[in-house]
């Protein structure tokens, strides 16, 4: 299927945090271009910069209004494996505040009672193409995969978001509120990700995450090789696929030393300008390469590798080449054998996004089984239950239900308070968000969700969702459901509904 | 967790292993039958077959008895409009069988030829309490869009082939009924298979169905090649006269409710039973669905406008529908690998509004009055085969397992290829043979 055969990306939250080379396409943000050795030359200018990338694009998100809140009298999961039975979480300026048994409301604020309902962390998508596959399903809007050739590691994934796609509707109504959406699986590197909040807006710069890093798709096995095999083109076999990355890297890192060059060099020539050295001759930059720009960056370590793989002996080759360049993999995605393997990606600290449910679809994904995510998780491996479906991203607790439901049928004996981590903070770190959201802990943001009951149940409906502290979507009033452009005027979207009266 | 496991080794051990006889009492059964819920009740079932049900059934002496411990039993769950037994891998067209390339055989087709009893994907159907399938032909479009190429076999076809009923237990012979529909893709996928367009598309339906007339009135004439030519092949005319009968329903894979509308009109006309596959949008014409005694088999989780002939999806749908006395079943997902998906798609309609009783009778008894063999399967009632599955829950819930799983009086085992791989696996056996180990 389009999506399926299209779909991987992971995060990786630690490598980004830790990365601070000097070569690179920093995704950071305003902080990229705060000084410190890495800091661009002068003269040039952003878009001409191999280090500019954190600054251009820049995210218009801001909050919307908010008032303190308090949820109390609800059973709460926190997204980093506690449950608190009659608790209180408190937010106030898009923080989350206090959160615990005994915590009073603070004066002034709105009280809701939940009355036993269950409140989690907002859902986190670790591999959506909502906006880039978006709905309908039209030619038109068939934007995730540009499989023109099989290294197309100069894209982003966002320059294709579009942001009336109703499926970011209905995944708010699922309780999802952060998503990290990917390129397709068609190409070995697919182009840079981009992880968004779940908030209406008319560009998707208005949802972009602030300061959120991005990832790079990476795609082992059967997709490029069907793709390209298909054209008589390279990669048509694993084995090709696996020339096609290194041979990459290999340009990446002669492309990093480069510019790494340049900086010195003109660091030598600022250094004799102002010494008055009138001969000092200023040096010509290298030129701007989208497609390396990204590959260094993940050198660098300012950009995770998201790698859709299935098969655990491709995982143990994608570690290889891993070790052999210098970088890290932040996670597999699909993952659908990462349970053969999981002591080792307890220890190599890679996470896995995968499903309970899907399976068979083709070859690489034969051995899939719904215990994936807990033999992870009981193997000390991080385990993500991620979408990859616009359907499947509206239940994700569904989608993780089943799989916590199968682990204990084997006797795992895993609480639904660490399951919850597989669809929250587990996806946050992986996705490079960790310490901004994903869990109830104070001083992050207020994404939280007010559920009608057990998140775990079929019935669980979200009744109310908040992003950065602010009410974005209320099952109970109109006022709070967004629609978008598209959806306006059509058929059975207007609550008149006809025949059935 | 730990508790309902040994309960239901115990279970396991307590049936019978072939086909014998057995009573399983102190059970909460959900008959999906006339008797409704009975809070506490027997089911007894004798040669395959449920003898007695109800809150005092007799036990006969001497019989196996196994106390279900107030657990839930329900009948066995119908996967409805699934690949199960007929594709391996999806994307692999050599491991599928469930659609004709063939100008020749296009009604004439029949998924009946390509059942696999050896698949593996049918033991995990069990494991999600799956005891039959109705299994059809590529459907064209469908709840989950125009995906992976299914409406590519269907290309210049008007007519997919034929259905046919199975059971999931073991054995070489898994047919319970062949030739229970024939498909036809209509709307987006019918246009862009036949004609480019509704208008060529239901045109040449209408057409293809008056040759079936023809034929039918005079075969001899055809087969001494006097007749005008008829377009479609001998043996699709053939395949097509229970259609115009009345005998065999048509399965009609259509979203919008123009297109809805369109077919309902046609069939009345021609006095054709039909079936409408995926309808998202049957909700906004349920009144005149349930005046053509139409049933709706749809996928209550399309709520997407995934195509610009379903903007009006919604997850009511299946409520909607029922509400207004249409029949409706309801289908997990058509590749049959994720047919442990129809009890969930069940809740999820319950969210939106269907009775629960209703949604259990949507994968259950509906589906099988849908497709005639209402009197095979489908609820716990005197005189159906022996289905039956054993809950430590509320079936809808993905938390709820099923600890044990009957099939025409036979006892399955709770086992699949993915289970052993979890086994091996989670024990750090790996691939070492035991002596290794």
């Amino acid at each position: 299927m389009l999506v399926r055969s299209s779909s991987f990306l992971a995060a990786a939250a630690a490598l980004l945090l830790s990365g601070c080379a000097s070569t690179g396409a920093g995704t950071r943000g305003p902080e990229a271009d705060a000084g410190g050795p890495a800091a661009a030359p002068k003269p040039l200018r952003a878009g001409l910069d191999a280090q500019a990338s954190g600054t251009v694009f820049p995210s218009t998100y801001r909050p919307l209004p908010s008032r303190p809140t308090a949820i109390i009298n609800a059973n709460i999961l926190t997204g980093d494996g506690r449950e608190i039975r009659g608790g209180t979480v408190v937010m106030a300026d898009g923080k989350i505040a206090a959160v615990g048994a005994g915590v009073t409301p603070p004066a002034g604020a709105q009280v809701i009672d939940a009355a036993g309902r269950w409140v989690t962390p907002g859902l986190i998508d670790a591999h959506s193409h909502l906006g880039v596959y978006a709905s309908p399903g039209v030619q038109a809007l068939s934007d995730g995969n540009e499989a023109t050739q099989p290294n197309t590691a100069e894209v982003w994934a966002e320059h294709s978001i579009w942001p009336q796609d109703p499926g970011f509707n209905r995944a708010r109504e699922g309780g999802v509120t952060s998503l990290h959406i990917m390129p397709g699986s068609a190409n070995l590197f697919g182009g840079r990700t981009v992880v968004v909040k779940n908030v209406p807006a008319t560009t998707y710069q208005g949802m972009k995450f602030p300061g959120a890093p991005q990832g790079l798709k990476m795609a082992c096995g059967e997709n490029p090789k069907r793709v390209y095999g298909a054209r008589n083109t390279s990669p048509a076999t694993r084995m090709g696929n696996v020339a096609g990355y290194r041979t990459a890297w290999i340009a990446a890192a002669g492309y990093a030393r480069k510019w790494d060059k340049y900086r010195d060099s003109y660091a030598e020539y600022e250094r004799k300008a102002q010494a008055g050295d009138r001969k000092a001759k200023e040096p010509d930059p290298p030129e701007r390469n989208l497609e390396l720009d990204t590959l260094a960056g993940v050198l660098n370590g300012e950009i995770s590798i998201q790698n859709h793989c299935y098969r655990a002996d491709e995982m143990a080759v994608m570690m290889d080449i891993a070790r052999e360049f210098g970088f890290k993999i932040a996670m597999f995605h699909h993952a659908s054998e990462s349970y053969k393997i999981a002591p080792v990606l307890a220890r190599e600290g890679i996470c896995s996004a995968t499903w309970a449910g899907w399976w068979g679809f083709k070859l690489e994904a034969f051995d899939g089984i719904e215990e994936n995510a807990p033999i992870l998780h009981k193997a000390g491996a991080c385990a993500v239950i991620h979408s990859d479906d616009a359907n499947i991203i509206q239940r994700l607790n569904q989608e993780t239900a089943a799989a916590l439901s199968a682990g204990n049928r084997a006797g795992m004996n895993i609480s639904k308070a660490e399951a919850i981590q597989w669809i929250t903070l587990n996806p946050a770190k992986a996705v490079g968000v960790g310490d901004r959201t994903g869990s109830l802990a104070p001083g992050k943001m207020a994404d939280v969700v007010l559920w009608s009951r057990d998140p775990f149940s079929v019935y669980a409906q979200a009744e109310q969702v908040y992003v950065d502290g602010a009410l974005t979507y209320d099952r109970r009033n109109r006022a709070f459901q967004p629609r978008s452009d598209f959806e306006l005027g059509q058929a059975g979207q207007s609550g008149v509904e006809t025949g059935s009266q | 967790m730990r508790a309902l496991l040994l309960a239901a080794a115990a279970l396991a051990v307590a049936l019978p292993v072939a086909a014998q006889d057995f009573a399983v009492t102190n059970a909460r059964l959900l008959t999906a039958g006339p008797a409704g819920e009975i809070a506490s009740g027997t089911v007894v079932v004798r040669g395959g077959r449920i003898t007695a049900v109800g809150p005092n059934a007799p036990v006969p002496a001497g019989i196996r008895t196994v106390d279900a411990g107030g657990r839930i039993v329900t009948p066995g769950l119908v996967s409805t409009n699934s690949t199960l037994s007929v594709s391996e891998i999806e994307q692999y067209g050599e491991t599928n069988d469930f659609s004709s390339t063939s100008a020749n055989v296009t009604a004439a087709y029949d998924v009946q030829y390509g059942i696999n009893p050896a698949s593996v994907v049918i033991p995990v159907a069990r494991l999600g309490g799956i005891t039959r399938a109705i299994v059809t032909p590529e459907l064209g479009g469908g709840a989950n869009g125009p995906d992976g190429g299914r409406g590519g076999a269907t290309r210049d076809r008007l007519f997919g082939g034929q259905a046919a009923v199975i059971h999931l237990g073991q054995g070489p012979d898994l047919l319970v009924r062949a030739g229970v529909a024939q498909v036809a893709p209509l709307g987006d996928v019918g246009a862009q298979s036949v004609g480019g367009s509704r208008g060529a598309n239901v045109s040449a339906l209408i057409s293809a169905l008056d040759d079936v007339r023809a034929y039918q009135r005079n075969r001899a004439a055809f087969e001494r090649g006097e007749s005008r030519d008829l377009g479609l092949s001998r043996a699709d005319l053939e395949a097509l006269i229970p259609v115009v009968e009345g005998r065999m329903p048509l399965l009609v894979s259509v979203s919008r409710a123009s297109d809805i509308l369109q077919i309902l009109k046609i069939a009345r006309e021609r006095k054709l039973r039909l079936i409408v596959e995926s309808g998202e949008e049957a909700h906004l014409v349920a009144r005149q669905l349930a005046e053509a005694q139409t049933p709706v088999i749809l996928n209550p989780t399309a709520d997407l406008p995934s195509r610009f002939e379903n903007q009006g999806s919604s997850l009511e749908n299946a409520a909607r529908l029922q509400r207004a006395g249409v029949l409706v079943a309801i289908a997990g997902d058509r590749t049959g690998h994720y047919a442990r998906q129809t009890r969930y798609n069940a809740g999820i309609a319950v969210t939106n509004g269907l009775p629960m009783n209703e949604a259990l009778k949507a994968i259950t008894i509906n589906p099988a009055r849908i497709y005639g063999v209402q009197d095979r399967f489908g609820s716990l009632e005197v005189g159906k085969d022996g289905d039956l599955v054993v809950w430590d829950g509320d079936p809808f819930e993905p938390m709820t397992q099923p600890v044990a799983v009957v099939i025409r009086g036979v006892e399955q085992p709770l086992r699949s290829r993915q289970l052993d791989l979890r086994d091996r696996y989670m024990r750090g056996e790996g691939v070492m043979p035991p002596a290794y180990r």
